[in-house]
């Protein structure tokens, strides 16, 4: 299931593009078609769609399952935000720090799962312990003034500030999204790479891409380090758009669940199945949300349940993910069975 | 602080320890035979302490005699569960397994703050503030009665995989998946048999751990991760290494509580999990599999 874009593209460039193209024009305008509450809500989408993207590029493309992702996230969140609040340093600069700290947070857990000969199931309990421990640490750390949470403050500024990334949700939806386009790209590039070829001989079969000169162990640290420092970004974000930060929720195993989720039900290891699965995901959500509030049930847990039904009934009927589902129906991939 | 302290912290810590190994054997069935990563496994042990809260308040139960009928309802669950939706999925890639059993985790969590709220419940026995004491160690004896139905479950559990035909058809599924099918092995059912054993297991943990923690529909994913860490400590695949892993990480949380601070105490249990994983990943008690 090699990259279905580049297939789909090899064969038929120009409908891709033209699609691409589409799309793209169709969220440069929707923030002004819309209510601020809905881009918000395209805001968590791409947001879901970029981490989405950045982890797929260590589990879709090379095979190793990471189910620990928040701690890069959180990492990127808390080093842009304490450089902001404690020293005035800007998100941009931030982002500096953040994405090395990240790639190395990765490198140290892949370097010692990897050494060790901790895979599969092993590899993604590791990654948990690494992010709860985090967690846990940071909830105890006065630092970042622990459990009680890192604010950021908040102004009312007549004018967006890019800079500093202090401004209104179109402002955000517009970094976000370009963002999403980057990580998209460059998760195009590196598939069609060296790199990305060698990660998925390493997905495949990793004994027979050893076997065939490929240097698992090298690479293998390439995906890890370059997911972890993509991921960081978007916790800089995070931080600056929500303006709070509390290790209980950026650490939390539930993040890393939300952002595994969307390239799994949209298709793991394709470049469009992170961006369908966040859609279909925080679509449901909000269709949800609306329903409820329209049948007046105040019940809590109650979307929670249809939503977990759901996400059984889309595993149950499509376990490869929409996308590839999709391609097949369409007739853009005739070589997927 | 005198050494007391510490004895007494450390016996307490023991005791808990083993009611999460009992949690923990569960998991290490499912997850050595079956090999599904069973994530919602701390929640069907919020399904049996919700159980027990109901059976308590209602019919005034001991919760040591409810074990039993809790741990056969539970084993029907368990059994259902792997005969409807898992076992369809036993051959697909393992996140593809891991999203089927998050939502199916999402469900229940839901499902019980749904009917119960997000309150917190208790059982509370005659025998709640009752303890022992044995020189200067003092035994609380909720917490001892809870230790001691989890030994015996374990035994049984034991017994059953050692002594019996079904038990050692079972092993052989876990041993070789090929190679049971090919001896005539009805894997499917004994999968569902497996997860049905699983489930009492944590079935039985859970009425147990109602004497010694509260319940709320939260905890399920707490005691999912626990019995991971307990599982892959004590070494996946050995029933004494779930056991073993239980004391230690029980151990080792009541000691963290005491010198540093409560809320801390599951940092330890993931950094000892983080070094049993970097220096012996077959786990402790656990054999080298290629």
């Amino acid at each position: 299931m090699a990259s279905l874009f580049a297939r789909i593209a090899d064969d038929t460039p120009r409908r891709v593009w033209i699609l691409l193209v589409a799309l793209l024009a169709a969220f440069i305008v929707a923030p002004w078609l819309i209510n601020d509450y809905l881009v918000t809500v395209l805001i968590v989408i791409l947001y879901l769609a970029y981490t989405g993207q950045a982890w797929n590029i260590m589990m879709g493309f090379a095979g190793q399952l990471s189910l620990g992702h928040a701690i890069y996230a959180g990492l990127g969140g808390y080093i842009a935000a304490v450089l902001f609040t404690r020293y005035g340093i800007g998100p941009w600069i931030g982002l500096l720090a953040a994405m090395p700290v990240a790639a190395f947070c990765g490198a140290i857990i892949g370097f010692l799962a990897f050494r060790f000969g901790v895979a599969g199931v092993y590899f993604a309990i590791l990654t948990i312990a690494f992010a709860e421990f985090t967690r846990i640490g940071f909830d105890h750390l006065d630092f970042v003034h622990a459990s009680s949470g890192l604010f950021l403050p908040v102004k009312q500024l007549s004018h967006n500030d890019l800079w500093l990334l202090r401004g209104s949700p179109r402002m955000f939806y517009y970094v976000i999204l370009a963002a999403t386009v980057v990580a998209f790209v460059l998760c195009r590039v590196l598939l069609n790479s060296r790199m990305g070829y060698f990660w998925l001989a390493i997905r495949e079969d990793e004994r027979a891409a050893s076997a065939a000169g490929v240097p698992t162990f090298r690479y293998k640290m390439y995906a890890v380090m370059i997911s972890a420092a993509v991921t960081s970004f978007a916790g800089v974000f995070y931080a600056f758009f929500y303006n709070n930060l509390f290790p209980e929720q950026v650490f939390n195993i539930s993040r890393s669940i939300e952002m595994i989720l969307g390239p799994i039900i949209g298709g793991i290891g394709t470049l469009f199945g992170p961006i369908i699965g966040a859609f279909v995901l925080t679509g449901l959500a909000e269709t949800l949300n609306a329903a409820m509030a329209a049948l007046g049930i105040d019940l809590p847990g109650a979307k929670q349940v249809l939503y977990g039904v759901c996400l059984l009934v889309v595993i149950v009927a499509l376990p490869e993910g929409i996308l590839p589902w999709l391609s097949r129906r369409l007739g853009l991939d005739e070589s997927a069975s | 602080m005198p050494f007391d302290v510490y004895l007494n912290v450390a016996v307490a810590g023991i005791l808990t320890g083993l009611v999460y190994g009992l949690m923990a054997l569960g998991l290490s069935v499912i997850f050595g035979v079956v090999r599904v990563v069973n994530f919602a496994h701390g929640e069907m042990m919020s399904i049996a302490m919700y159980l027990a809260v109901v059976l308590f308040s209602t019919l005034h139960l001991d919760p040591l005699i409810m074990l039993i009928p809790i741990a056969a309802v539970m084993f029907v669950l368990g059994y259902a569960l792997q005969a409807g939706l898992i076992n369809p999925f036993i051959n697909r890639p393992e996140h593809t397994q891991f999203l089927l059993v998050v939502a199916l985790a999402i469900i229940i969590v839901n499902v019980l703050l749904i009917i119960f709220g997000p309150d917190a419940h208790t059982v509370q026995t005659s025998y709640a503030y009752d303890s022992f004491q044995i020189g200067p160690v003092i035994i609380d004896a909720s917490k001892l009665y809870a230790a001691a139905a989890a030994v015996v479950v374990a035994l049984l559990l034991f017994g059953f995989f050692r002594f019996t035909l079904l038990g050692k058809a079972v092993r052989a599924c876990a041993d070789n998946y090929t190679g049971a099918l090919v001896v005539g092995l009805n894997v499917h059912r004994l999968y569902a048999l497996t997860f049905g054993i699983g489930a009492a297991c944590v079935g039985a943990a859970g009425v147990m751990m109602t004497l010694i923690v509260d319940v709320t529909p939260m905890i399920g994913p707490v005691y999912t991760l626990l019995a991971f860490v307990i599982v892959i400590t004590g070494g996946l695949g050995s029933m004494a290494g779930a056991l073993v892993g239980g004391l230690l990480i029980g151990l080792t949380e009541a000691l963290a509580g005491l010198l540093f601070t409560p809320s801390a105490k599951s940092m330890f249990a993931f950094g000892i999990l983080v070094l049993v994983l970097l220096f012996r990943p077959q786990g402790i008690l656990g054999r080298r599999v290629a």
